[in-house]
């Protein structure tokens, strides 16, 4: 019999074209390349420079996301794009879409949406594949079972022209998350609340599969959210085994297997599993029960407490840096902080789930006057059953805006900004320094934290809010 | 690319740990199809403040920045985004080694594909460095050593580890695409066998 194979294993090996050697990587098959504005143009340019096309222009799939306006566009028809170099490279996508024969998602698409977003909801992104994307939160579709993690933008040339990549084979981590999370703590808690265990650096080297009764008791929506941070701790690719709710969730989608086909494949997936006793380089086992409603309080998706607790006192330069950068003392509690801006979006937390759980809190409830809240959908799929559902009436009652799909204010290069010094509680996944625009104050929760923050107009979760209108 | 094989010269302390490649190239600036110029950007928010005048006082705004090629940085460098725009910010600016005591996956693999040299030392070593703002060392990728010499006249020779095919291509100048462009048989077999 041959050695337990991890889930991570199985996805490697099955993908070597040439094995690693002591002097050169091994090289990867692709099954899946999605792409998108941002990271592509100079991947293009690589073909063109050697004169050679896309080798699985049906393996690849594009998508208008980061630079995208979600405001909409005007009676003529135009977008209102940030800059004049935004709406260009949206062209060169196009541009480049055509000449070398990609499906491009564009703005007439009902799919177009963020990267990740779209690729699980259209079913390309199924268990026991390799899918890259010069994007880091690509992690996100490991919640398949699948290999999945963010290149750069020569990998992206490599991947269109030759469907290949050279890698060498990363260490290997399980984090098995025993218990049940209690009720009210989100995926997005568990996700802070691993990233505060490892540190933001202590997944660097390795792929993180994920395990144990916590995880598997989450939807794909929520698996997705724990994969899709799996960067934020350093850690390339995090995955989840597929199982009934894997498939449950995959049956019927568009550019899933159909009828019998698809029952062949989800035997196949059931097998993707780790073998028991299959090893691996490193182990975790980690509470749920013990696990509370979090935020950030700090410039890395590390720095989090539970909502109530104080911001730790600073022990580095780095620290200190950090809080001072936030505004915030050792000692402090995070509830006392003044909210101005909340977002409820992303690849991180901008799905139908998400997006009802934020409407929930806010359903019969008013934003306080104050603070500024955006709700982006994260694709035109999720707009579209919103919008059946009347959420975007919950959100714009409550005096929220509610805007077009796209990264948006995630990352703010479409101009969706956060003001220097302005406070953001964001469902996003990095509290990086002016990640939000220059100067901007990022605090990371789940879309219900959010929305209990936009209601109160300061950090709060939703039983605080309960708790002050009770009382 | 350019090769890179041996390179003496002063290095530039940047001592902030977990530096994200949000800091290096904020995202404001990736809306550009081309690599170009970009290195003006690096560290924009840094460098620069809000009205886009420099930051008296900042160590990237003096005049020895531009002149150190080797950029010693805090534990974990290069976290976040895998936007390949921060290694060619890096080398647009004058940078072409990056040293610290952790390196981010995605951002070193872009960095040897862009030809800029990641060099992880250990902790004790990496601290030494930190210390030794402006002052010349050398980064034998050869022989895979960082050779430092204190003003007590004593010497160091750090080996550093580096992944060999990333040394090789590294040290010629290579564009890795050839290695894969020499694999096409074996990709073909592979898609035939599926």
């Amino acid at each position: 019999m041959s050695a337990p194979e991890s889930l991570f294993d199985k996805l490697w090996n099955s993908h070597v074209v040439k094995a690693q050697s002591e002097s050169t990587p091994a090289i990867i098959y692709i099954d899946l390349h999605l792409v998108h504005e941002v990271t592509s143009p100079q991947g293009f340019d690589l073909l063109r420079e050697k004169g050679i096309g896309v080798r699985r222009p049906e393996q690849t799939l594009a998508t208008l996301d980061h630079s995208t306006p979600t405001l909409p566009a005007d009676s003529e028809g135009n977008r209102p794009y940030y800059t004049g170099q935004a709406k260009r490279q949206v062209q060169t996508l196009r541009d480049n879409c055509r000449e070398f024969g990609i499906e491009l998602h564009d703005w007439d698409s009902p799919y177009r949406g963020i990267v990740h977003v779209m690729g699980p909801e259209m079913g390309a992104t199924q268990p026991g594949m390799t899918i890259v994307c010069g994007d880091s939160h690509t992690s996100t579709h490991g919640a398949f079972g699948a290999l999945a993690f963010g290149i750069g933008t020569t990998e992206v040339g490599h991947v269109l022209a030759r469907q290949c990549l050279l890698q060498s084979k990363p260490k290997s981590m399980c984090i098995n998350v025993d218990g049940r999370l209690p009720d009210g703590v989100t995926a997005k808690d568990l996700a802070l609340n691993i990233i505060r265990y490892l540190g933001m650096n202590g997944g660097t080297g390795f792929v993180i599969e994920y395990a144990g009764e916590a995880v598997r008791s989450l939807d794909m929506e929520g698996r997705m959210t724990l994969c899709n941070l799996t960067i934020e701790a350093g850690a390339r690719a995090g995955m989840i085994a597929p199982d009934e709710t894997t498939i449950d969730y995959l049956r019927g989608r568009e550019r899933a297997p159909q009828g019998e086909a698809f029952d062949r494949a989800a035997e196949k997936w059931l097998q993707l599993a780790s073998d028991s006793g299959a090893e691996f380089d490193s182990e975790i086992t980690l509470e749920a029960s013990a696990m509370r409603p979090s935020i950030t309080y700090g410039t890395d998706p590390g720095m989090s407490v539970d909502i109530g607790e104080a911001v730790p006192q600073a022990d580095s330069l780095s620290h200190q840096k950090a809080l001072k950068y936030m505004g915030f003392q050792g000692g402090q509690l995070v509830n006392e902080r003044k909210v101005d801006v909340v977002f409820v979006g992303s690849c991180t937390n901008g799905r139908l789930s998400d997006l009802r759980a934020a409407a929930d809190v806010l359903r019969g409830r008013n934003v306080a006057g104050h603070v500024r809240m955006l709700v982006v959908p994260g694709s035109e799929s999720v707009r579209r059953q919103a919008e059946s559902e009347g959420l975007h009436e919950t959100f714009t009652t409550a005096g929220a805006e509610w805007r077009l799909p796209g990264c948006s204010m995630c990352l703010a290069m479409n101009g969706d900004l956060v003001a220097a010094g302005e406070t953001a509680v964001s469902t996003s996944n990095r509290n990086f320094e002016g990640r939000q625009g220059s100067g901007s104050r990022t605090m990371l929760a789940s879309p219900e934290t959010a929305a209990a923050c936009a209601v109160l107009g300061r950090v709060a979760s939703v039983s605080d809010l309960e708790f002050r209108e009770a009382g | 690319m350019q090769a890179i094989t041996k390179l003496t010269g002063p290095i530039l302390v940047l001592e902030q740990e977990n530096i994200d490649t949000d800091q290096i190239i904020p995202a404001r600036f990736l809306t550009a199809t081309d690599f170009d110029g970009i290195g003006d950007h690096l560290f924009a928010d840094w460098r620069f403040d809000a009205s886009g005048e420099p930051r008296p006082g900042h160590v990237l705004n003096e005049p020895r920045a531009v002149n150190s090629p080797i950029l010693v940085a805090g534990h974990n460098f290069g976290c976040g985004s895998s936007r390949e725009h921060a290694p060619h910010a890096l080398l647009g600016f004058g940078f072409r080694v990056v040293i610290s005591s952790q390196i981010a996956d995605i951002f070193r693999n872009n960095s040897q594909n862009v030809g800029l040299l990641p060099v992880v030392l250990k902790a004790d070593q990496h601290a030494t460095l930190m210390q030794m703002d402006g002052e010349e060392i050398t980064v034998d990728l050869e022989a895979c050593e960082v050779i430092v010499s204190t003003a007590e006249g004593a010497g160091h020779r750090w080996p550093f580890s580096i992944d060999p095919f990333a040394r090789h291509c590294l040290m010629r100048g290579l564009d890795r695409f050839e290695f894969l462009n020499k694999a096409e048989d074996a990709i073909t077999a592979y898609e035939e066998s599926r």
